[in-house]
């Protein structure tokens, strides 16, 4: 904590740390604004490139597990829930629930990681991951499919990993005592960042395994 | 006397944290299950048109309960629900125009 955020002292001579809960709101949804841009670009290609190969696109989806993508849906959708009842356990100053509530979020994050894991490893034994020979010699719309799929689905997996490396520092900062109550805005503000993932996760289910 | 307390009133709120009840969290959560039942079950029983015009209207409707319950965008400020309004035209317009572009080209 610099000096800066903690100067102010009121009459009974108690520090207060100097926040702004609504600017650093907005800040986060401005971020977030950013990220659907980035997904959003990259759902433009996938919609214009459909348009153009939509047989190739309809074969090669045949391809994926539809209940690999539905569990890990389910999986994502359930860790959404465990975030938004840590963050209001913490507003209601359970921290103790809260951390348990933020320990199931990352473990579901990193089931969902688990599962794409196998998945990716599935479609590679197949020969097809980008480098692949067998990837290069299949038809366009094909070849062009799989390659968003892994684009989008990795893009959409580094987010996850990221989100758990924040949820570790939060998990051990309630383990400390350096988040409470009063500081809550952090887990609050990472639970949007977290939701945001789902969210994007909720489009890419359609896009690519119930395109048959 | 009057300004000072419209002043703590004021800063109360600002304090004051909006705690949406776990059942409210928990009914959105099933509602999103159910959501995904209805999309998945759609595509696998009737691929195709059907299928397809099933997730158009389901996904966005998964995404509003996300944006309004798990993010709170309900029970936020207007400036928020604007900010993310514009947000999301932008892209719709970026869509939009793109994907007319290709097909009437």
């Amino acid at each position: 904590m610099n000096t800066q955020a903690h100067d102010l002292i009121d009459n009974q001579g108690t520090a207060h740390v100097h926040q702004d809960p609504i600017g650093a709101k907005t800040g986060m949804w401005l971020f977030l604004f950013t990220e659907l841009l980035l997904f959003g670009g990259l759902f433009i290609i996938y919609a214009v490139y459909r348009g153009q190969y939509a047989h190739g696109f309809t074969e090669a989806a045949s391809h994926l597990n539809v209940w690999m993508g539905v569990t890990n849906t389910v999986v994502l959708l359930t860790s959404s829930l465990t975030m938004v009842l840590g963050v209001s356990s913490l507003q209601r100053n359970n921290l103790g629930l809260a951390q348990l509530y933020l320990s199931g979020t990352i473990l579901l994050a990193f089931t969902f990681l688990l599962i794409k894991f196998f998945e990716w490893g599935a479609k590679r034994d197949h020969g097809i991951f980008p480098g692949m020979e067998h990837l290069h010699s299949m038809p366009h719309g094909e070849g062009l499919f799989f390659n968003l799929y892994f684009m989008m689905t990795g893009l959409h997996g580094i987010h996850v990993i990221i989100g758990i490396a924040v949820m570790i520092v939060l998990y051990n900062r309630l383990q400390n005592g350096t988040l409470t109550r009063e500081n809550q805005g952090q887990l609050e503000y990472t639970g949007l960042y977290w939701h945001l993932v789902d969210l994007v996760w909720i489009f890419l289910l359609p896009l690519f395994y119930l395109t048959n | 006397m009057e300004n000072s307390k419209t002043l703590t009133a004021a800063k109360h709120h600002d304090d004051d944290l909006h705690i949406l009840p776990d059942k409210t969290q928990l009914n959105v959560f099933l509602a999103l299950i159910i959501l995904t039942i209805i999309t998945v079950t759609a595509s696998v029983k009737y691929p195709g048109k059907i299928g397809i015009g099933v997730a158009l209207v389901v996904t966005p409707l998964k995404a509003s309960l996300i944006l309004m319950y798990f993010m709170h965008l309900k029970y936020e400020r207007p400036v928020f629900v604007i900010m993310f309004l514009v947000a999301i035209s932008i892209l719709a317009l970026l869509m939009g125009l793109t994907i007319v572009d290709y097909q009437f080209r």
